[in-house]
């Protein structure tokens, strides 16, 4: 059999469709789905509904108990971000040490961490919409990241939230560029998954803002046109403002103090890097880790309140380290508690993990956590691993790429 | 040159306002939301505080008898309600707020110096008489706000002025401003002040002239301005609509609609504003069914309450959670129709 046969008649998991069959509102409390995940299989229908009831119960009592502290937290971070920002701005322009710009260029990455994952990915999932402050607020917020927040919002609160990790459904299943799962059949062009995962990570901002922008879908005639090119024009306007903020004005404002504008560059670039980087590799190992289970379609079938929660709880893992790690993670390194959760105040998730974890061992359900170094060794193993195929390695590699008549030679030298 | 300032400065601040970085210095600046800080707190009596506020770039001056939404934090959460100005116009403005309830009794009795309010721009129609007339303000309790502001405007101004106030409250304890009328009454002829006090005189009798006819003879002959509680304004009414005077009287309420508690399974009349469509829903089909359902376009994403991208403002009326229970009755919050129900009748801004 060859690949080709099989891709024609298979449906394609690696594309990812919306919904054919709307759900709305709450999900049913009874009931089950066709079929629970391995891990969970051992559970029955009423230990899964009362899962799910205990669940609930810590949302609500998280939910009761925010107040002006939760307030002030957000409101204080807010303030750090952008007080890194400016400040790193200035000693950039302004400082004529090496140290200062390293000092620079530190404070303006550690702002951009914070403003992009403690405050942007959290604001945005609406998780403060709940002081009913304009300024920090779901529908308001834009953040200083290439990609447009409403296009982020639609591809990472409604598409990858929702149908977490299910094959053909949750486009964050490899972003369309990698291949992250066995279960996901191999094609020829994942024998660059390393190298695309590599230049990835320094330059994620554009890839997320690219990502965003839906190509397969318009090739899957999902998303029109129109969709697309008002899309496309966003992100430019944002694109071209971003561009001039960090790579332009910022070094030009150098020149004022008579430092060089590559000094003020180099700066910008190492800070957007870094941010990069640092955010790639945390969200890579929010589900990409061993132990993380993937899902199919007919899996969430009759999906009840219960099995949501087992479904987020088996596709998410968390990274474990103090406390300041975890804010500078945008607390995804509570990424269990987030998918669970995800519009709990973050700085809420580090109480509701021990909880959330001992409802785990109580059902026998894997909670999959660990350092950052482990888990970011085990997602790129993966994505070294699943550049070949699973089965007959050579002998497909060559079928692939080999050019044709090289193919009949080998073939007669094994004859 | 501000602008240009704000310009130069937004390339840098990108994609916030510069306004949300200059909020670093000082805590009236944002590009979303007016603000105001409160510069003094003067106790009233028991239970009353007035307190003046100096009010950011966006604010205009108010006329006197107009009202303003005032927002606070409580808890963390931002609650608005609606304050007559009482200050007179022309000068920075106050409120007097009357503790009965959860905001005011946060207003009267924790507001300090140089706390910050959120602020709408001032506005309503219960304002002086564009020409000189003799005036009656008949007010009661919190009710004497709005026309104290018309007082303290007119009266030490209009040498031609003509107002008599009757004005009930409890006792003398809980009257407001009583000690600043009297002295305006006189320094002031054409100020006339009658102080009724409830728990020894009871209340004005409005369903027939009698009462009026003793306290102020000339009433008929008067533009007279009412506010007070619904049920004094809805019997002043009554009583000059049978005068066949209706267009001398203005009434001010401060009293917003209640709702009646409602069960479960009670739905209502789902009015969707811009989309000009009206249905019933009960109390269960989550109102982004209801609309899809009506053939308005909702926005919508995950459908279950996670993604925040039906977000549609409830313009009035009242809707439940269906995953809390909870009943919300906030105007101009955003609620998820994906997991909100109507619980009862309700307006939506799509
Ligand atoms: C034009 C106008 C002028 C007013 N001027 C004054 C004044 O000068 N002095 C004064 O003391 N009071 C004034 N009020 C009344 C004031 O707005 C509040 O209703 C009052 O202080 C009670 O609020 P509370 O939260 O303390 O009471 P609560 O008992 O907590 O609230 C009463 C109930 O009504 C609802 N509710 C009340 N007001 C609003 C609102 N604005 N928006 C949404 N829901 C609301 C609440 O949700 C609650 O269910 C005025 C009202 C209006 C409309
Ligand atoms: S549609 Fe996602 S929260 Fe309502």
């Amino acid at each position: 059999m060859t690949l080709t046969t099989e891709e024609t008649t298979t449906t394609d998991v690696r594309v990812a469709l919306p919904p054919t069959v709307k759900r709305t509102g709450v999900l049913p409390t009874s009931g089950a789905p066709l079929e629970r995940p391995t891990a969970a299989a051992h559970l029955s229908d009423e230990q899964v509904h009362q899962l799910g009831a205990e669940l609930d119960a810590i949302r609500d009592e998280v939910l009761a108990a925010r107040g002006a502290d939760d307030a002030a937290y957000i409101r204080n971070m807010i303030r750090l971000a952008r007080t890194l920002d400016v400040g790193g701005r200035i000693a950039l322009a302004f400082s004529k040490t090496r140290l200062g710009w390293a000092i620079g260029t530190g404070s303006l990455a550690l702002g951009k961490v914070l403003e992009n994952m403690e405050i942007g990915h959290n604001v945005l999932h609406g998780q403060w919409d709940w002081m009913r402050d304009p300024d920090i607020h779901s529908t308001t917020w834009e953040w200083d990241f290439v990609a447009p927040a409403r296009g982020w919002q639609h591809t990472h609160n409604d598409i990858h939230h929702t149908w977490t990790n299910v094959l053909g459904k949750d486009r964050d299943v490899g972003y369309n560029i990698l291949r992250v799962s066995d279960e996901q059949p191999w094609k020829p062009r994942d024998v660059f998954n390393p190298v695309v995962n590599f230049f990835l990570a320094p330059t994620f901002e554009w890839g997320i803002a690219s990502y965003d922008l839906e190509w397969d879908m318009v090739k899957a005639g999902v998303k029109s046109k129109e969709e697309f090119n008002s899309d496309l024009n966003a992100l430019k306007q944002k694109a071209i403002r971003q561009v001039l903020k960090d790579y332009i004005a910022t070094p030009a404002a150098g020149l004022l103090a008579g430092n060089s504008f590559k000094r003020g560059l180099a700066g910008t670039v190492a800070a957007n890097m870094i941010r990069n980087v640092w955010s790639h590799a945390v969200i890579f190992c929010g589900h990409f880790p061993d132990g993380v289970d993937v899902f199919t379609e007919e899996m969430i079938d009759g999906e009840t309140r219960g099995d949501w929660y087992i479904r987020q709880m088996l596709g998410s893992a968390n990274l474990s380290g103090p406390k300041v790690f975890h804010i500078l993670t945008g607390n995804l390194s509570h990424q269990i508690e987030h998918h669970c959760f995800p519009d709990l105040p973050s700085n809420r998730y580090i109480e509701v993990a021990p909880r959330l974890r001992e409802v785990c061992e109580r059902y026998g359900l894997p909670y999959v956590t660990g350092p950052l170094h482990t888990q970011l060794f085990q997602t790129w193993r993966k994505i070294c691993q699943l550049a070949l195929p699973d089965e007959n390695k050579a002998e497909t590699l060559k079928e692939t790429f080999l050019p044709k008549w090289m193919r009949r030679k080998t073939a007669v030298a094994t004859a | 040159m501000k602008s240009v300032a704000m310009r130069a400065a937004s390339v840098f601040t990108h994609p916030a306002p510069p306004h949300d970085f200059l909020a670093l210095f000082n805590p009236l600046s944002s590009a979303r939301q007016l603000r105001g800080v409160v510069t003094a707190v003067r106790p009233e009596t028991a239970q009353s505080t007035t307190i003046a506020f100096r009010p950011g770039n966006g604010w205009s001056p108010h006329d006197a008898g107009q009202w303003a939404r005032i927002g606070v934090e409580i808890d963390g959460v931002r609650q608005w309600r609606s304050y007559s100005l009482s200050a007179p116009a022309g000068s920075d403005p106050e409120i007097t707020v009357t503790a009965c309830g959860k905001v005011s009794a946060h207003l009267a009795h924790q507001t300090r110096v140089g706390d910050i309010f959120f602020l709408a721009p001032p506005q309503g129609d219960f304002v002086l008489p564009t020409g000189p007339r003799p005036l009656l303000m008949l007010t009661a309790g919190s009710g004497i706000t709005p026309v104290m502001s018309m007082i303290r405007t007119l009266v030490p101004k209009r040498p031609d002025a003509d107002v008599v106030l009757i004005h009930s409250a409890r006792d003398r304890e809980s009257t407001l401003f009583e000690g600043e009328l009297a002295e305006l009454s006189e320094q002031y002829d054409g100020l006339h002040v009658i102080h009724r006090f409830t728990s020894e005189d009871g209340r004005i009798d409005f369903s027939d002239a009698a009462d009026l006819d003793a306290l102020c003879p000339d009433w008929r002959s008067r533009k007279t301005y009412v506010c007070g509680p619904s049920e004094m304004l809805d019997a002043a009414e009554a009583l000059w609509t049978g005068a066949n005077l209706p267009d001398t009287l203005t009434v001010e309420r401060f009293a917003t609609a209640t709702y009646a508690e409602v069960d479960g399974a009670t739905g209502g009349t789902v009015t969707f504003e811009k989309s000009d469509r009206e249905v019933e829903a009960d109390g269960t089909t989550p109102l982004l069914e209801v609309g899809e359902e009506a053939g308005v376009l909702m926005p919508s994403g995950c459908r279950m309450g996670i993604c925040r991208t039906c977000l549609t403002p409830l313009l009035s009326g009242q809707v439940r959670d269906l995953r809390t229970g909870e009943i919300n009755a906030t105007e101009g919050d955003l609620i998820q129709t994906c997991i909100s129900a109507a619980a009862g009748n309700c307006h939506l801004d799509v």
